[in-house]
């Protein structure tokens, strides 16, 4: 800033004492607040129309060094005490070049809702935020020192027009002030110091003032800030914030010691913050804090019903000029941030980020809307950058529309809601359930495709062949089992029928059971011809068969003593012999069946694994 | 009477006929369908154990986070990174002038590239098919995901060399088993993790080619060897016990025309495939490690043409007398090629490393740098029983069954499992390499077992059921049950025998997922701890100033610390480390070694010249953690005194002994290693009713508290104090 270009204000501002002269300025009231990194100046001036004409606009002077700092400008008219700060009723306003105005200024020119005729009067507010306005003094610190502050502005209000009354406040935190300006009129009190009232100043009168104070607040400032926001018709709003964030204020220089930043955080390390605190949304939910390299675990999470709260830390504390970089994510429900007007849907959410007095150089907004969106168009309550790209997500084809929006130096005055229009097809959220559903499809139709096709490519290869008696013999060897297990079964109701017997004494029956046995097992050992000829031709067969033709052999003697005993059994009945009489002739028979049995049973189970 | 006798006949015959139909249906049904359900039934249960191999891994994600563990993990996450990145060509060509300053590494000609194409071709698969998944995920369960893997190839190994029951008890033993959960829970992105499904499936093809004699297998094992070849450095076991095998089975006259296709095609195919990897090169013909493959490659040859000549030569007389001839000619050939090649330097010797794996003495006296490493040590009975549990007994009893019934294949896995069961014997994380064998080998135990008890239950039950309806009937039963007298006892004890079985895996279920959970799941990055009231706490140090370098630091700053550390540092921190845990260049090591054991001033001057910004230590002292640098600290001096003799051991030893409080010796006291870890901790009270500057890690209170640094300055220290580090201060203006 510098006085150099306070001496070629006030020469020009006598030279151009009497440009515009229409209005004048008949009461000035400036109010700024250093108690947070960002500065905010409040104006309240009091236009009046001194000329002929009535007047649609009024200028607004800033130098150019303190316009690049300037983050936000409002106006608002002055209706009571209320909190006005609305985007709604505040003057629209642009930025304008008039001839013949001294160069290194920049002029707003405020759009009055009604003309003002002569005479007439009208009050309003002013409200400019600037960002890095404060400049640490000395720049470099040590771990123990507290940093202090330069800011530096004008006693007199900057302004085209004559200033009949004015007064400057400045609030500063509650801590030691180093040094002020002193000017006439110059009180101070607590922290609190008021240049003014001054009369009668000319237009650009220029006065400048620089006040060094102690400061204890945190210099967060997020270099670039990334955040996104993705909306799924599922439910879902998902925020992903990339931070890029630094300690703007004075840079620490020498050692950090650990042991004396625990022992008295506040006293030895008072410029260090150690977290900072979100305030997302209400049933914000899945909140994660993160970086490049993993999971940060010191993050706090509470909520109720207005709010969520997130207190992070970063991984270490932040001294001046040490950077860290983050990512914060978090889902929101749907249904609160999703409206439909007419045929289109839109999106209403906050623009700026959700932590706390944090200066954003760069903020970038990305929302990614659902595949397939269309007429997307965009309104935000102030200019900003706007880009379309897509991204391409969990089973995108074509990609999701993203729209981005950038704008440089945010204050947390930005956080307005800001709205995406679009249009989207509510059919199409079925599309990658679909397609999900339709890949698992194939997939299995795949493998009965490959489970019942035959593959081979020369089907008259040798080991082809072999594998297709093998199966032959395989499927053989399982209906040779099948009939064997049948005549066990046959076995059993004959040793059933001789059960009978003893109990009731039926010969009749038992006969007849034995004459069905008889033929059902003459069928089967038919059944079973074919089978073995087919094994004894079979080559395949050649290491089986020899057990399976034991396993005949072993059934049909079986089969026979089991008859031949039936039949005993029968006879002595007939005979009306006695049951020790009848078990002595049996018992030897009886004995080699069960022996057969076992061997029998051994026999189907090696089968069996084969 | 006579009337309805022949219509009841006829009637029950036409009742029998259609049940008998039904029943000869649904008889071929219900054996048709027992197959099925028996692979149903098969299928479900690999299935079930895919999943539980996979799941059981996510123990680490679940207690801390999806991260990458360990050191090495770190480097083959950064080196994936590049190449998903950059492209394979790039990565191949990768010159890495962030390690080993001002060296640099040559990368693509250093490592064992399996494991970072694996993860790409998994990534770049999964983004093709649209799932946008971030690289650091596909990392993290690669391990779980080849472990899932290789339990399918334990189930086809043991399949192939038993039945598919032991194959599936394998499958479900290996899935748990925690020598190999070590190496491959979610996180441990490590060559080991694709290695032992690598290693299992070579094994498995080459096995399978030598029990059919088919090209086709032999052509897929020397694949699976090639993969093997391309993901770890452990490869030379199987290019040592094939070899072996072969030998084993010619001298065991086991020599079959199989066996010859197997592995002419796995060894000549496998060799010129390994040659592809830059890091293998040309050992397969040049190193001394892979002579015995070679040797036996020709012995084989030998062996087929004198099969030949026997065929043509029907005189035993004179083929006895060729093959003295021939056998003495081979060897004499053979020794004397293996002469000139050592003599001339053509064959390399046996490495350091090689050497430590058959001499476990080795390494502690001429390689301190291998002996240094914790996983190097001999393993303790208790990581045996820990990492194996009841598999340790069923080994034996697996071996016992192998001899049963020897086959080729039980041959290969009886070498297989006694080979590596001595290697996990020398060296720690060995256990890994002997964990499928001991799977195999135990799963024949349990399956064999199994079997022959449910044969015992199962004949006696149907046999029961009969007698006991029988007995039921009538009094004729009772001739029965004395047949079968011995059987009841012999029933219940198989009975219970079972039930002992089902406990003892249930044991041993029980067991691996205790030690998974509690043991192995640990990232190491980050340390867990128990609070007062039983809370949990977080030691999360290592980032904080792994993060703390990334930002804050010039991003060329070039930081020293024990290497260790380094893989971490490049990888988190990406800054520029002196030396990392690619321990190739001993003498750098025993540098910084040199550095960190000297005094300050003599330290600043080393650190000058390897242009050092800052200088990293790790510290337990205040948290108590024991695996700091303290503790490692005779180890560099042992590292940096085998490569620079002024630095010499007793210094810093009183009486033989390491101590850091007052008795300590003057020289550890001042060195630069101290200085840097208790800097001011002399000032800190670290648990009530000690002195300040009581260490927690060595239960002692510090010898030096009054520490002044000259030429360096504390930069940064993390909360609990476990990493510090230092900025090297420029040097004084003379003037």
């Amino acid at each position: 800033m510098g006085s150099r270009l306070d001496l070629f204000l006030l020469t020009i501002a006598i030279l151009l004492g009497t440009v515009l002269s229409d209005l004048i300025l008949s009461k000035v009231d400036r109010r700024v607040d250093l108690r947070s990194q960002i500065v905010r100046v409040t104006s309240t001036l009091k236009v009046e129309n001194d000329g002929t004409n009535s007047v649609l606009e009024v200028l607004l002077a800033f130098p150019d060094n303190h316009v690049k700092h300037l983050a936000y400008l409002a106006v608002t008219p002055k209706e009571g005490k209320g909190k006005s700060k609305d985007s709604a009723n505040s003057f629209p306003m642009e930025l304008v070049h008039p001839k013949d105005m001294p160069p290194a200024l920049t002029f707003y020119s405020v759009s009055l809702p009604k003309p003002l005729a002569k005479g007439d009067s009208l009050t309003f507010d002013v409200l400019a935020v600037f960002t890095h306005a404060l400049r640490p003094f000395p720049e470099q610190i040590t771990q123990a020192d507290i940093q202090l502050l330069v800011f530096q502005e004008s006693a007199h209000f900057l302004s085209p027009y004559a200033v009949k009354v004015q007064s400057l406040s400045i609030k500063l935190p509650d801590a030691r002030i180093e040094s002020y300006t002193k000017l006439e009129n110059t009180k101070i009190h607590g922290s609190e110091i008021k240049y003014g009232p001054y009369e009668s100043l000319p237009p650009f009168s220029y006065s400048p003032i620089v006040v060094h104070y102690e400061s204890k607040q945190p210099f967060a400032v997020a270099q670039e800030l990334v955040r996104e926001i993705e909306i799924s018709h599922w439910g879902n709003v998902q925020v992903t914030e990339h931070y890029n964030l630094n300690h703007g204020g004075a840079q620490i220089k020498g050692e950090f010691s650990r042991l004396d930043y625990q022992a008295r955080p506040h006293v030895r390390s008072a410029s260090a913050f150690r977290n900072l605190v979100a305030r997302l949304p209400p049933r914000a939910r899945s909140v994660y804090y993160r970086d490049e390299i993993g999971n940060i675990s010191t993050s706090h999470l509470w909520g109720d019903s207005k709010k969520t709260e997130l207190e992070i830390e970063p991984r270490y504390p932040m001294f001046g000029g040490w950077r860290t970089s983050f990512t914060i994510g978090y889902s929101l429900p749907l249904h609160d941030f999703l409206f439909q007007s007419e045929e289109k849907r839109f999106l209403n959410i906050t623009f700026g980020c959700p932590i706390n007095d944090v200066v954003i150089d760069t903020l970038i907004v990305k929302v990614v809307l659902p595949e397939g969106s269309s007429d997307i168009s965009v309104s935000t309550p102030f200019p900003v950058k706007q880009l379309q790209e897509t991204k391409i997500s969990h089973l995108d084809v074509a990609g999701r529309p993203v729209v981005v929006l950038e704008k440089s130096n945010v204050v947390p005055e930005h956080n307005q809601y800001f709205q995406v229009y679009y249009k989207f097809n509510s059919l199409a959220l079925l599309r990658e359930p679909l397609m999900l559903i339709s890949g698992f499809f194939f997939l299995f139709v795949a493998c009965i495709v490959y489970m019942h096709a035959d593959l081979s490519i020369s089907k008259s290869s040798a080991s082809y062949l072999a594998k297709l008696q093998w199966d032959e013999v395989q499927a053989s060897v399982q209906q040779v089992q099948s009939i064997i297990s049948r005549c066990l079964s046959i076995h059993d109701k004959l040793e059933a029928s001789l059960r009978d017997l003893s109990r009731t004494g039926d010969v009749q029956s038992c006969k007849a059971a034995r004459k069905a046995a008889d033929a059902s097992l003459k069928e089967l050992i038919k059944e079973l011809k074919p089978l073995l000829t087919f094994l004894q031709s079979s080559q395949q067969a050649s290491q089986i068969l020899p057990k399976v033709e034991d396993l005949v052999a072993k059934e049909k003697d079986m089969q026979d003593r089991l008859l031949a005993k039936h039949s005993t059994v029968v006879d002595c009945y007939e005979k009306k012999y006695g049951g020790k009489e009848i078990e002595n002739r049996v018992a030897q028979q009886q004995q080699k069946i069960n022996a057969l049995r076992q061997e029998v049973d051994d026999l189907l189970d090696f089968v069996d694994e084969i | 009477m006579a009337g309805p006798k022949p219509e009841a006949v006829v009637n029950g015959g036409a009742r029998q006929q259609p049940s008998d139909l039904l029943k000869k249906t649904v008889g071929v049904k219900l054996k048709l369908k027992t197959k099925q359900q028996e692979l149903l039934i098969r299928v479900s249960i690999l299935f079930l154990v895919y999943v539980l191999a996979f799941i059981t891994r996510l123990f680490s994600v679940l207690r801390y986070e999806s991260m990458i563990h360990e050191f090495d993990p770190y480097f083959n996450y950064r080196t994936t990174l590049f190449l998903t990145q950059k492209g394979f060509y790039e990565f191949w060509n990768w010159f890495d002038s962030e390690s080993w300053y001002p060296l640099g590494r040559i990368i693509g000609g250093t490592l064992y590239p399996g494991l970072m194409v694996t993860a790409a071709i998994i990534y770049w698969g999964l983004r093709f098919l649209r799932f946008a998944v971030h690289i650091r995920e596909v990392c993290v369960l690669t391990a779980p995901f080849f472990a899932s893997n290789t339990t399918l190839v334990a189930y086809f190994f043991g399949k192939e060399i038993w039945d598919s029951g032991a194959g599936l008890v394998a499958a479900a033993l290996i899935a748990i088993c925690p020598g190999y959960i070590s190496r491959s829970v979610a996180g441990s992105y490590d060559n080991e993790g694709v290695a032992i499904f690598a290693l299992l499936l070579t094994f498995y093809l080459f096995v399978k080619a030598v029990n059919t004699g088919s090209l086709a297998w032999a052509l897929a094992s020397a694949f699976g060897y090639f993969y093997m070849v391309s993901a770890w450095g452990g490869y030379v076991f199987i290019i040592n016990l094939i070899p072996l095998y072969v030998l084993v089975l010619l001298v065991t006259g086991r020599y079959s025309m199989r066996l010859y296709v197997a592995y002419n095609c796995m060894y000549v195919l496998g060799m010129l495939l390994a040659m592809q990897i830059r890091f293998v090169g040309f050992q397969h013909v040049q190193s001394g490690e892979h002579m015995a493959a070679m040797g036996v490659f020709f012995l084989i040859q030998v062996f087929y043409f004198l099969d030949w000549v026997k065929y043509l030569l029907s005189d035993t007389k004179l083929f006895q007398a060729f093959l003295r001839i021939t056998v003495t000619l081979a060897v004499g050939v053979g020794s004397i090629a293996l002469g000139v090649g050592m003599a001339s330097g053509y064959i390399s010797p046996w490495t350091g490393r090689f050497y430590s794996l058959l001499d476990p003495t080795y390494a502690k006296d001429h390689i301190p740098i291998i002996a240094s490493v914790s996983e190097h040590q001999p393993t303790a009975w208790s990581s045996f029983m820990f990492d194996f549990h009841i598999l340790l007994f069923l080994f034996p009893a697996g071996l016992y069954f192998c001899f049963k019934r020897l086959s080729d294949a039980t041959i290969f896995i009886v070498m297989y499992g006694l080979t590596s069961m001595y290697f996990a014997g020398v060296m720690v994380r060995l256990i890994l390499v002997a964990t499928p064998a001991v799977c195999l080998i135990s799963a024949i135990a349990v399956s064999a077992t199994i079997k022959n008890l449910t044969q015992l239950v199962r004949p006696n039950h149907k046999v029961s059921q009969t007698g006991s309806s029988k007995g039921t009937g009538s009094v004729k039963g009772s001739s029965k049950v004395t047949i079968d007298q011995s059987q009841p006892f012999q029933r219940n004890g198989a009975i219970v025998l079972l039930f002992g079985a089902f406990y003892l895996l249930s044991r041993y279920a029980t067991h691996c997922t205790w030690v998974t959970s509690e043991a192995y799941s640990s990232p190491s990055i980050v340390l867990a701890a128990r609070g007062a009231h039983g809370n949990r706490v977080i030691f999360d140090d290592y980032r904080e100033a792994y993060f703390w370098l990334r930002q804050n630091t010039p991003p060329d700053a070039k930081v020293m610390s024990w290497w260790d550390y380094g893989y971490q540092i490049t990888a988190m921190g990406n800054r520029t480390v002196i030396v990392d845990n690619n321990t190739w260049n001993n003498t750098h090591i025993a540098t910084v070694g040199r550095a960190m054991s000297s005094y300050e001033d003599e330290a600043y001057e080393i650190m000058q010249s390897l242009d050092v910004d800052y200088v990293l230590v790790v510290f337990g002292g205040v948290t108590g953690y024991s695996s700091d640098d303290i503790n490692k600290f005779l180890w560099m001096v042992r590292i940096g005194g085998g490569v620079f003799p002024v630095i010499k051991e007793p210094d810093y030893l009183v009486n033989g002994e390491y101590r850091v409080d007052k008795g300590a010796a003057p020289k550890m006291l001042n060195c630069l290693m101290y200085k840097l870890s208790y800097y001011r901790f002399g000032e800190l009270t670290t648990e009530y009713g000690k002195p300040p500057g009581y260490d927690r890690a060595r239960g002692v209170e510090i010898g030096n508290k009054d520490i002044k640094l000259e030429h360096l300055e504390e930069a940064f220290t993390t909360s609990n104090w476990i990493v510090r580090i230092y900025k090297v201060k420029p040097p004084n203006n003379r003037w």
